[in-house]
C-alpha cells in the first residue's frame, strides 16, 4: 500500500501509538498529512522553496570563520572581509556573516535561519555543469543519475505522472521553477515532474489537431509537446486563480529598481502559496556566483560583485520570510539555499576565487532549528592554491533530513530517493531527532584525536562513540575521499584505529568521523 | 469532439514516458532510397533555417548527392561587417551612421558605446541567418557557437564580432586550427578568464573547458585528470587581450609558466617542456597536438554534431554505426570537418525515416524559419531593418536562445542536458512564447517602422497549386509547414477556419478567393480572405506539430 493511501485510510484513533511508519509520534504533532486526515484542511500542506546560487558561492566570504582569520588572511588577503566588519550572530562566537547580509543576520537572530557548515560530498567535481548535476540528482561524484532527487520524491508521491494529471486530488503543478529552463532537479525516473513558469502562460491558445502520434522518435517528441501544451493551459488557470486570490505582497521587499530578481520570484511564490496553490516545491535562482575575477573591490573588500549578490540574497530572503509571516503561512514553508560548490580557500590574482568544494548551506523557516550546525572550517597555516575545505556534512544528509523531517518520507521510501544511508541532521523543529545544540555538543563528545600528528609513516585515530552506524574516512587537501577505515554498525565505546601513510602526497588532510547523527572532523598533516 | 473532451483525451496519451527502446541500425552507407519532398525538407530544415519554398524547389530538381553538395559549398568571401545603422544614441566614438565600428578600439566610454554596437552586431548576425541560401554555413556557425559557448557579459562588441568571424572562418574547416584560433580569441580569453591566467596565479577555467567541453569531452572513453586540467592551465598562461586594438591578443612571456607540464597516462604521459620568451606560445601547438591525437576528441566532436543535426539519442548502435565511422573520417582527414558533414548528410542513417520528424526546433529555427517560409519582407531602410531583426532576436531570446548569450559554458541545455535534451526547449513558459510569437507575426510585429513585420498570407497561398480549393489549400499548407501527415478530421478542423468558423461549406472560400483574385485591390475582398487565412495559420501555428522539424 502506498503511504498516501495508508495515511488516508488511517483513522485518527490508530495514530495513538508512539510510532507511525517508524517515525516517533512527536514528529506528527504538526504533521500536515495527519492534519489533512483529521481536518481535511489542505491549507496546511507543506512547501519547500529551493534557492539555487548558480555559479559556486564563495562560502568563506559568506559565513566568516572568525577564529581562523590569521590563516585565512594568509590565503586570501586580497579579498578577505575585514574581521571587524563581520556581522555578529546572537549566541555564536567566532562565526560572522558578510556585512551585506543584514537581513539574514536578523533571520538568524530570530531563530529562523540555520547555517550548516561545510556541506559537500566526497570526490568533489569542479565543473559547473557536472557539479550542478550532482547536486540536483543527489548522485555520487562518479555516478550519473538521469533523474533529480526532487523528481524521484515527487514520483514516489504521484506515481505515473504526467498520465492522469491534473486531477481533483492534485489539480496543480507538482513543482514550479521560475526561470527559463526546466532543470534536472524535477526530472523523475520516467517523466518531467516540474513546470517552468513565466508570465505569459496565461494566454490561452488554440488546440485542435489530435491525430494519433506516429511510432518512434517522431511520436515521442510530438506527444511530449502536446502534453506540455495541454498541461500548461490547465495549470495556467490554476496559478492565475491563486494569484487573483492573493493579488498583493506585503511591503517587505527591496525596491524593484534594485534589480533583485530573486526577490521578484519569491514575491510570486508567496502569492501562489497564500492563494491556495497546492504545489509543494518551488525552485528559484540567483545567478552570477562564478566569481573568478573581481569578486571584491580592491579598495574595499566588503563591496563588489559578491557583496552585491549577497545583498540580493539577503534582502530577498528576509522580505520573503516577513511576507509569508504576515500572510500567516510561515509555518508551512521551509526554504533551502544551496550552490553547486564553494570556492577555493586561496584567492587568485584577479581578486577572485576558483572552483572549490564544500560550502555552507542555509535553511530558513519558522519551524526549524535555528543556529549553526557544525564548526568553523579549519584553515591550515600554509594553504596551497589547490587546497579545499573538508566537508563536514554530505549534502544528501541535508536532503534526506528534509525529506523525512519536513515531508515525512518514511525510511524505506527515502532509500529509493536518496540511494545511500545518510545522517539525519537536526533541521526541522519539531521533528523526530535530537536538537541542534545537543548534536553539536555530542559531536564534541566523540573526542576524535589523531597522534602522532603530523603523520609520517603511521598514526592512530582515537574516538568515543554512541551505539550506531559509524564511519571513519580520510580526505585529501582537495576534498577527495582517500580511504574509508570504518563503515559499519558499532556498539558504544572507545575505539582506536591504525592509520598508515600509504604514500599519500604531503599536505593538510582531514579525518572525518560519522556516528549516527553526529560527526566530527579533525586535521591530520601528512609529511614524508 | 468538444474542447473539453479533447483536452481530457490528451491526458490519456501516455506516450512520451515510454522512451523509444528500438534500435536505429542504419549507418553511414550512402543513402539510395527515395528522394522526394520529405527528404528535401528534412535536409533543409536540419541544415538551414526552415524550408523556404524556393529552396525546396531548387533541391527537388537535383539528385540527393547534388543537393548535399549544394548544401556544403566551399567557404565563400567573408560578409561585410555590421554597420552603425543607429542614430540614437549616435556612436560615442564618433563612427558615422552607416560606417562600421568593428575596427575602432573601444574607448573608456564603454557603457555608452557598447550596447548599441552589440545590438548592431546581433542584428547583423540575425540578418546572416535570415538571408542564408542553401548552404549549411550559417547553421554550422550556430553549431560552433553552441560548442564554443560565450556570452556578452563584460564584452566589448568588437570582441564579439571578431569571435563571430572566427566561428564563420573555421565553421566548415579544420577543427584543430579552429581550437587554436579560439584559444587566442579575445572574446574567449575574456569569457573563460584566459586573460587572467598567469604563472603566479593560474586560472584553470579555460584549461578545464577546453578539455571537458571543446575537445575530449566527458564521454565514456575520456579519462583526463584534474592534474591534466592544471597542466593545461599552465600551458595556457600568458595570453592577453590587446586593448590597443579593436580585437587582438598578445602573448606576455613574463606571465607564462616556463616549467615543464606533465600530463597523465590518458595523454601518454606527455611532457610539454616549458619554453621562455616568445617561444612559450609554441606550447599551445604541442598541447593541441596532444589533445587531438586522442581519438576521443574526434568522437566527442562527432557526438556534438550528431545531437545538433540528427537526434539526441546516442545508443550503442549509433555509437558503433555512425559516431565511430564518422570520427574515423575526421581523424583520417586530419580534423577537416567537411568530409564528415558530407558523409553524415548523404548517409542512410540521416535519411532513415526513424530520424525524421523528431527534431524539436530550436527557437532560432522557429523564429527565423517562419519568417523565411512565409516570405516575410523586412523593411528596406537599414535602421528600421536593424530594429526588426532585433525584435526577432528578442523573441528567440525569450524562448531560451539568446545568440551570443549562452547561459552555460556547456552550451544550451538542449544539446547536452540528459535525459530530455531537445525537449528542454519546450516547457510551459517557452511554449507559450513560441505561440505568442507566431500569433504576433501573423498580426504584425511592431518594431518602430511604418509597416509591421507581417507575412502577406494571400501572396503566400497564391503560390499554392490550387488556393481556391479550401481542401487543397489546407492540404498544401500542412505539407509545407508540418512534418506529420494530418488526417481528414484534422484537415477538416483546420478548414473550418477558412469557412467562417466551420459553419460554412467549401463554396464560401471558393467564392471569397475568386472574388479576391478578380478584384485584387478591393479592400473588402482582401479583408475577407486575409481574416480567414490568418485564423487558419494562427491555428496551425498553435499546434504541437509546428514545433517539430
Amino acid at each position: 500500500m502506498k503511504r498516501r493511501q495508508f495515511l488516508k485510510n488511517t483513522a485518527p484513533a490508530v495514530v495513538l501509538p508512539g510510532i507511525i511508519n517508524n517515525i516517533p509520534l512527536t514528529a506528527f504533532a504538526e504533521n500536515p498529512i495527519l492534519n489533512s486526515i483529521t481536518q481535511a484542511h489542505t491549507e496546511t500542506d507543506r512547501v519547500l522553496v529551493m534557492v539555487f546560487l548558480n555559479g559556486g558561492n564563495d562560502g568563506l566570504n559568506t559565513v566568516l570563520p572568525l577564529d581562523q582569520y590569521t590563516n585565512l588572511a594568509n590565503a586570501r588577503q586580497n579579498i578577505l572581509i575585514q574581521q571587524n566588519q563581520a556581522l555578529a550572530l546572537n549566541g555564536v562566537n567566532n562565526t560572522g556573516l558578510h556585512p551585506a547580509m543584514t537581513g539574514m543576520r536578523d533571520l538568524f537572530n530570530q531563530g529562523k535561519m540555520q547555517i550548516i557548515q561545510s556541506v559537500g560530498y566526497p570526490q568533489p567535481d569542479f565543473s559547473h555543469f557536472r557539479a550542478t548535476d550532482i547536486w540536483l540528482s543527489a548522485s555520487d561524484s562518479n555516478e550519473y543519475l538521469q533523474s533529480g532527487w526532487m523528481g524521484r520524491y515527487l514520483d514516489s508521491e504521484f506515481p505515473g505522472f504526467p498520465t492522469g494529471y491534473p486531477n481533483s486530488v492534485m489539480p496543480d503543478p507538482l513543482a514550479i521553477s521560475i526561470g527559463a529552463n526546466v532543470p534536472l532537479l524535477f526530472q523523475g525516473p520516467a517523466a518531467q515532474m516540474g513546470m517552468t513558469v513565466g508570465t505569459n502562460i496565461f494566454d490561452p491558445w488554440n488546440t485542435g489537431l489530435n491525430d494519433a502520434p506516429p511510432g518512434g522518435y517522431a511520436g515521442t517528441e510530438l506527444s511530449y509537446v502536446r502534453l506540455i501544451a495541454s498541461q500548461t493551459q490547465s495549470y495556467a488557470s490554476r496559478i492565475l486563480n491563486a494569484l487573483i486570490a492573493q493579488p498583493t505582497n506585503g511591503n517587505f521587499y527591496p525596491n524593484i529598481a534594485e534589480g533583485n530578481y530573486l526577490a521578484e520570484e519569491l514575491k510570486y511564490v508567496a502569492r501562489t502559496i497564500k492563494g491556495g496553490l497546492k504545489t509543494r516545491i518551488y525552485l528559484v535562482g540567483l545567478y552570477g556566483f562564478d566569481t573568478h575575477a573581481s569578486q571584491a573591490e580592491a579598495s574595499n573588500h566588503s563591496t563588489g560583485t559578491h557583496a552585491q549578490l549577497l545583498t540580493h540574497l539577503s534582502k530577498a530572503l528576509k522580505g520573503f520570510q516577513d511576507d509569508i509571516a504576515a500572510m500567516g503561512i510561515e509555518d508551512r514553508v521551509l526554504t533551502m539555499v544551496f550552490s553547486e560548490f564553494g570556492r577555493r580557500i586561496a584567492s587568485n590574482g584577479s581578486l577572485g576565487t576558483d572552483h572549490g568544494a564544500a560550502a555552507p548551506m542555509f535553511i530558513m523557516g519558522s519551524k526549524i532549528h535555528g543556529g549553526v550546525l557544525g564548526t568553523n572550517p579549519s584553515i591550515p597555516s600554509v594553504v596551497s592554491d589547490n587546497d579545499n575545505l573538508s566537508m563536514q556534512y554530505d549534502f544528501r544528509s541535508v536532503y534526506a533530513s528534509i525529506l523525512s523531517q519536513w515531508f515525512c518520507v518514511p525510511e524505506n521510501v527515502l532509500q529509493t530517493i536518496i540511494t545511500h544511508n545518510y545522517q539525519q541532521l537536526p533541521i526541522v523543529d519539531p521533528a523526530c531527532i535530537t536538537g541542534i545544540e545537543e548534536v553539536n555538543s555530542l559531536s564534541d563528545a566523540l573526542k576524535l584525536t589523531v597522534y602522532p600528528n603530523p603523520m609520517t609513516t603511521s598514526a592512530y585515530a582515537e574516538f568515543e562513540i554512541m551505539d550506531g552506524f559509524t564511519r571513519l574516512e580520510l580526505y585529501d587537501p582537495l576534498g577527495r575521499l582517500m580511504k574509508v577505515y570504518v563503515s559499519t554498525m558499532k556498539p558504544a565505546g572507545k575505539y582506536k584505529v591504525y592509520l598508515e601513510n600509504e604514500n599519500f602526497r604531503p599536505g593538510n588532510y582531514f579525518l572525518r568521523l560519522e556516528n549516527g547523527p553526529l560527526q566530527k572532523t579533525c586535521n591530520i598533516i601528512v609529511t614524508q | 469532439m468538444d474542447r473539453k473532451t479533447f483536452v481530457s483525451s490528451l491526458f490519456s496519451v501516455p506516450d512520451h514516458v515510454h522512451r523509444s527502446e528500438r534500435i536505429v541500425a542504419s549507418g553511414i552507407t550512402p543513402y539510395a532510397g527515395a528522394w522526394g519532398h520529405d527528404q528535401v525538407v528534412h535536409l533543409l530544415r536540419r541544415t538551414g533555417f526552415g524550408a523556404p519554398q524556393n529552396l525546396v524547389t531548387q533541391l527537388s530538381g537535383l539528385t540527393m548527392t547534388a543537393a548535399v553538395t549544394l548544401v556544403l559549398p566551399p567557404l565563400g568571401a567573408a560578409p561585410p561587417p555590421p554597420l552603425t545603422y543607429y542614430t540614437t544614441p549616435a556612436d560615442a566614438d564618433g563612427i558615422a551612421y552607416g560606417a562600421t565600428w568593428v575596427n575602432k578600439e573601444p574607448t573608456l566610454n564603454l557603457v555608452v558605446v557598447t550596447p548599441p554596437r552589440i545590438d548592431s552586431y546581433r542584428a547583423w548576425w540575425i540578418d546572416r541567418m535570415l538571408t542564408s541560401g542553401p548552404s549549411i554555413h550559417e547553421k554550422m556557425v550556430l553549431f560552433w557557437h553552441n560548442h564554443f559557448a560565450t556570452s556578452s557579459n563584460n564584452m566589448f562588441a568588437a570582441w564579439m564580432y571578431k569571435h563571430n568571424t572566427v566561428l564563420r572562418q573555421y565553421a566548415m574547416g579544420n577543427v584543430k586550427d579552429f581550437a587554436k584560433a579560439i584559444t587566442k580569441d579575445p572574446c574567449m580569453l575574456q569569457f573563460l578568464n584566459g586573460n587572467l591566467n598567469s604563472a603566479a596565479a593560474p586560472d584553470e577555467n579555460y584549461g578545464r573547458e577546453l578539455q571537458e567541453l571543446f575537445t575530449v569531452g566527458k564521454g565514456s572513453g575520456s579519462a583526463y585528470t584534474e592534474d591534466d586540467v592544471k597542466a593545461a592551465a599552465k600551458v595556457l598562461t600568458g595570453y592577453r587581450i590587446n586593448y590597443l586594438t579593436a580585437s587582438g591578443y598578445y602573448f606576455d612571456a613574463n606571465q607564462h609558466d616556463t616549467g615543464s607540464k606533465q600530463f597523465s597516462a590518458f595523454y601518454n604521459n606527455t611532457v610539454i617542456s616549458g619554453q621562455s620568451g616568445a617561444a612559450g606560445e609554441n606550447e599551445l601547438d604541442a598541447m593541441l597536438n596532444m589533445i587531438f591525437s586522442v581519438d576521443e576528441t574526434a568522437k566527442h566532436i562527432v557526438r556534438r554534431l550528431y545531437m545538433f543535426f540528427v537526434y539526441y539519442n546516442i545508443d550503442a548502435a549509433v555509437e558503433t554505426n555512425v559516431i565511430e565511422p564518422l570520427a574515423n573520417i575526421l581523424v583520417s582527414n586530419n580534423y577537416d570537418i567537411l568530409p564528415v558533414l558530407a558523409a553524415l548528410f548523404k548517409s542512410e542513417h540521416f535519411f532513415d525515416v526513424a530520424n525524421m520528424s523528431c527534431y524539436i526546433k530550436s527557437p532560432i529555427d522557429q523564429v527565423l524559419g517562419l519568417v523565411r517560409e512565409l516570405e516575410v519582407q523586412l523593411p528596406a531602410d537599414p535602421a528600421m531593418k536593424k530594429e526588426a531583426q532585433l525584435r526577432l532576436y528578442a523573441y528567440a531570446a525569450n524562448m531560451g536562445m539568446a545568440i551570443h548569450d549562452i547561459p552555460q559554458v556547456a552550451g544550451w541545455a538542449a544539446y547536452y542536458q540528459t535525459p530530455a535534451f531537445h525537449e528542454n526547449w519546450i516547457n510551459s513558459s517557452t511554449l507559450a512564447f513560441r505561440i505568442d510569437y507566431a500569433k504576433a507575426l501573423l498580426n504584425g510585429i511592431n518594431y518602430g517602422g511604418a509597416t509591421p513585420l507581417k507575412p502577406d498570407l494571400k501572396a503566400y497561398v497564391s503560390t499554392f497549386t490550387n488556393p481556391s480549393d479550401p481542401n487543397a489549400l489546407v492540404q498544401e499548407a500542412c505539407d509545407r509547414l508540418y512534418r506529420f501527415p494530418i488526417s481528414q478530421t484534422g484537415r477538416d478542423f483546420l478548414k473550418g477556419f477558412l469557412l467562417s468558423g466551420g459553419f460554412g461549406n467549401d463554396s464560401y472560400w471558393v467564392m471569397a478567393w475568386d472574388d479576391y483574385v478578380q478584384n485584387p485591390s478591393d479592400p473588402g475582398a482582401i479583408n475577407t480572405v486575409e481574416t480567414r487565412l490568418k485564423a487558419l495559420f494562427e491555428t496551425m501555428f498553435s499546434q504541437s506539430e509546428i514545433q517539430i522539424a
